[in-house]
């Protein structure tokens, strides 16, 4: 349900290709366990503390509530550049050495950015924890911009942008789904921004965006792992307390109008396989009928014997891949969307009817019994494997904090989750999945220039 | 009868080493058991490690490994793939096959309260499964198709390449997933053999992790494994990849704005007396994230890759060492001189004593963070286990970091990295890169 794996990207690669990691991170379900200790410091940051003992480690993250759709047309992926250049130092740690002192310490640190949220990290063993909270506590204010740091970070972030879209044929498809999906809210345009926005891009943008969402009412921290809480908040304070309280940037945006038809679009360019997404515009957690999509998201796409597997994988063999993901947790009504990757040898068309059948199908009659408690069964083993990793357990609470749904409706949910109904699920499949409401981009593969098969050249290379 | 050698494992605790304590037994039929006793969480994690993968596989049939693998949980004698897959989804837990070059591992995940359907279902898969002909055609032509799949990835396509250079007539050369024309010549009867020689309970080490007792877990062990009947283990040969004696350079011509480089030669196994001087030199060369050589000088001093990361894939035979990144076309000779001259370096001149120091620290205070979920420490705990290297591992990997000094990076660096012979494959607009290699 994080739904990161397309519109998250982090500071350095951790995943491997798109797909796969879509297919195997797969959605992830809301779930909690212990409960945080939660606080909120006299400049307005919000604190969330948890208590794990089963193993000496921890996880500090500090999350912005700022993230592509608080950029402006002309500045895609402003919010992203920000995230780099945060590691470029401060006037009491330089550049390069945040990362180093990590290190040296036996942690891991790292950032993400998304359309709601910025997000930094160390992992690291819970006696360290102070020190990545200082080192945090650093950058919120004093970060230093150097005109030579970001020439050359803008070309690292070029090189990403090839990476993720220009050279991802699937990549690519997602981007332009959400820029038809979208046509006036931020989340038409995506988190790594486009080229020509990226060199339009200055100093003074960048410290405009710093200073106006980097501050601690702006701000969530949550620490998960082997901690006291109760000896770690004042730590917290002492290193937190002295940053100003800052500006109260606008969040509100105006919503995306009500899409009136179907939108469609085709990627043709070179690759292997086609590629079908289908997107439906759909509220987020802050409607009642977040729980039924969540449901039905996971009726027609977790595990093998979900009805998507099942019909184009299993029953019809058209689709190497299949899906639906489902992102509640946005700051704005996001999307709902599907994608399969077509079977080389099976007809894209073929693809979008069998997609379509299984939401026709499910708008005519109520899943079973039995599927319904399958779902919910799902979501609350979800909720207990969740908390295996301090760091997924930290990032969904971070995440709830940052879109502003707050972690206590984590909890909630799974109590909302047991209410839904089978009617339930069959009307919100009515009521968001139609045919008005979508929006189609479908990748034609172009062969290559040259034969594709012909072997390339092996040779000695010169001494 | 199952087992019954028990002992538990003891370990004293310096300073960063894991505090992991796994019991150990073997079955009357020959698997090696492994159960860590994790309370904190009503959840449990069952890894099977069965001591074969593609290295396995005939050349001519490369991909059998894992397409018996991949046939595991599509149907056995009793339970047809459907029921399989609604039987586990239905608990919300997952079943899970995977085949490597030296090992396939299968597991199950459940809820505490769902253990024995976790069990039942690993069981089933492992002792029975029923290699359906309609699900044999259509596992394959699915793995066909991500073969072709994977060629949208233009790392994918390079890393193929590569390997087919460094193992030339070597177990390593082929993809797990074997290639297009192997797949084509794997029949049902091949699978059916494969399995019958390979799965056996005495090439089986059995790792459960997570919220159980030592003495339920036997019990399960015994009631859902123990009439496995044992068999004779096939003899393995550990075969040296050739030395490269020269520059090998091919390149694959795409439509893509980048190019995708990766340059290596046969590196080291697992076992390798040298494995940890070798882990601390590629930490400072390429392996070390934000702190290591490699990303300074490509990323961060001239912007010419978002990634850029050095490996030695340590295996049961010696696996690839490898740097791979991307760079815009027309950076593509700046960033190929760019790893080489790094890879001079470090065999030139020791590395610094900050270096050293920092990289040092990282490997011991980051060990514990390897060990921190139910998946990972069951993942980790089978493969001591299947290298050998002992379950003092948790409370040795610091000392043996520890004593790694100046003089054995610069004689490691020296003898485990060729920058004058070895593989180089770039992926991209090789017209317009013009590479002079």
């Amino acid at each position: 349900m994080i739904n990161s794996t397309f519109v998250i990207i982090m500071r350095t690669i951790h995943f491997p290709a798109l797909l796969t990691a879509l297919l195997i991170f797969g959605p992830i379900s809301i779930s909690l366990g212990a409960e945080p200790n939660e606080y909120t410091l006299s400049n307005g940051m919000k604190v969330l503390l948890v208590e794990v003992p089963k193993a000496p480690v921890a996880t500090v993250q500090v999350w912005y509530k700022v993230g592509s759709r608080n950029e402006v047309m002309g500045r895609a992926g402003l919010s992203h550049m920000l995230e780099h250049m945060m590691f470029k130092g401060t006037a009491r740690y330089p550049k390069g050495s945040f990362s180093r002192i990590i290190r040296k310490n036996g942690g891991i640190d790292n950032a993400f950015t998304g359309q709601d949220f910025t997000a930094y990290f160390e992992n690291l063993a819970a006696d360290r924890v102070g020190l990545a909270l200082e080192l945090e506590a650093d950058r919120m204010q004093g970060l230093i911009l150097d005109h030579n740091e970001f020439q050359t970070e803008r070309d690292v972030v070029k090189e990403e942008r090839r990476l993720r879209s220009e050279d991802d044929p699937q990549g690519a498809l997602v981007e332009a789904l959400f820029a038809h999906a979208f046509l006036s809210h931020p989340y038409h345009w995506p988190v790594i921004g486009w080229f020509a926005d990226l060199e339009a891009m200055s100093l003074e943008d960048l410290q405009r965006h710093y200073d106006t969402f980097y501050s601690p009412n702006n701000a969530t921290l949550v620490v998960v792992g082997d901690i006291k809480a109760e000896t770690l908040l004042p730590t917290i304070k002492r290193l937190f307390e002295p940053i100003p309280r800052g500006p109260s940037p606008k969040q509100t945006l105006s919503p995306e109008p009500e899409q009136r038809g179907e939108r469609r679009f085709f990627l043709k360019r070179e690759a292997q396989v086609p590629f079908v997404m289908m997107g439906f515009r759909v509220p987020n957690y802050s409607s009642d009928d977040s729980y039924a999509l969540d449901i039905l998201e996971s009726i027609l796409s977790h595990g093998k014997s979900s009805r998507l597997y099942q019909s184009l994988v299993y029953d019809q063999k058209n689709a190497l891949a299949v899906g639906a993901e489902y992102s509640v947790l946005q700051s704005d009504p996001g999307l709902f969307y599907f994608y399969s990757v077509v079977n080389p040898g099976a007809k894209v068309e073929g693809v979008e009817e069998a997609i379509q059948r299984e939401i026709v199908r499910l708008q005519n009659e109520p899943p079973s019994e039995l599927e319904l408690q399958r779902a919910k069964n799902q979501v609350e083993a979800a909720r207990v494997f969740e908390q295996d990793s301090n760091f997924r357990h930290a990032m969904l609470m971070g995440q709830a904090e940052s879109v502003g749904a707050g972690w206590r409706r984590i909890d909630q949910f799974v109590e909302r989750i047991r209410a839904v109904t089978a009617k339930d699920v069959q009307r919100v499949a009515k009521q968001y999945l139609s045919q008005d409401n979508r929006t189609i981009g479908i990748l034609i593969p172009l062969p290559p220039p040259s034969p594709d098969l012909v072997p390339t050249a092996v040779h000695e290379g010169k001494s | 009868m199952v087992l019954l050698v028990l002992w538990g494992v003891s370990l004293a605790r310096p300073g960063h080493a894991a505090d992991i304590f796994p019991t150990k037994f073997t079955t009357t039929n020959g698997m090696t058991v492994l159960v860590l006793e994790q309370h904190f969480l009503p959840i449990v994690e069952i890894h099977a490690l069965i001591k074969a993968g593609s290295a396995q596989d005939p050349p001519e049939k490369a991909g059998l490994a894992n397409l018996v693998a991949s046939l595991l949980d599509e149907g056995t004698t009793t339970r047809s793939s459907r029921q399989l897959a609604e039987q586990i989804d239905f608990v919300g837990g997952s079943l899970a096959v995977q085949a490597d070059e030296d090992f396939t591992t299968a597991s199950a995940r459940t809820l505490k309260k769902d253990i024995d359907l976790g069990f039942t279902l690993l069981a089933d898969i492992l002792q029975r499964p029923a290699f359906p002909k309609q699900e044999f055609e259509r596992v394959r032509s699915q793995i066909l198709g991500e073969i072709t799949s994977d060629n949208d990835d233009p790392g994918h396509v390079a890393m193929k390449a590569f390997n087919q250079l460094v193992f030339q007539n070597h177990p390593y050369r082929w993809p797990v997933n074997g290639t297009e024309d192997t797949l084509g010549k794997i029949t049902l009867a091949d699978v059916q053999n494969f399995y019958a020689k390979e799965y056996l309970p005495n090439q089986v080490i059995l790792t459960i992790v997570g919220d159980v007792t030592v003495e339920q877990a036997t019990a399960l062990v015994q009631t859902h494994f123990g009439s496995w009947k044992k068999g004779v283990a096939q003899p393995r040969t550990i075969k040296k990849p050739t030395v490269i004696d020269k520059k090998i350079v091919q390149l694959i011509e795409r439509d893509l704005t980048q190019s995708t480089i990766i340059i290596g030669h046969p590196g080291i196994s697992r076992t390798n007396p040298d494995f940890y001087a070798v882990t601390v030199m590629n930490h400072v060369l390429g392996a070390g994230g934000f702190s290591s050589r490699l990303m300074d000088t490509i990323r961060d001093k001239q912007g010419l890759a978002y990634g850029i990361t050095s490996h030695y894939d340590g295996r049961l035979m010696p696996g690839p060492f490898w740097i791979n990144l991307q760079t815009r076309t027309e950076t593509t000779n700046q960033a190929i001189n760019g790893v080489l001259a790094e890879m001079k370096a470090i065999r030139e001149a020791p590395v610094s004593d900050q270096e050293l120091a920092d990289a040092k620290a990282f490997l011991m205070g980051s060990f514990p963070l390897r060990l921190d979920s139910t998946a990972k420490l069951a993942q980790v705990l089978a493969q001591v286990e299947f290298f050998g290297l002992g379950f003092d591992y948790f409370s040795q990997y610091p000392k043996w970091i520890e004593r790694v000094t100046k003089e054995d990076v610069l004689r490691v660096a020296k003898q485990y990295l060729d920058p004058q012979h070895y593989a180089l494959v770039v992926v991209g607009n090789i017209a317009k890169a013009k590479v002079r290699h």
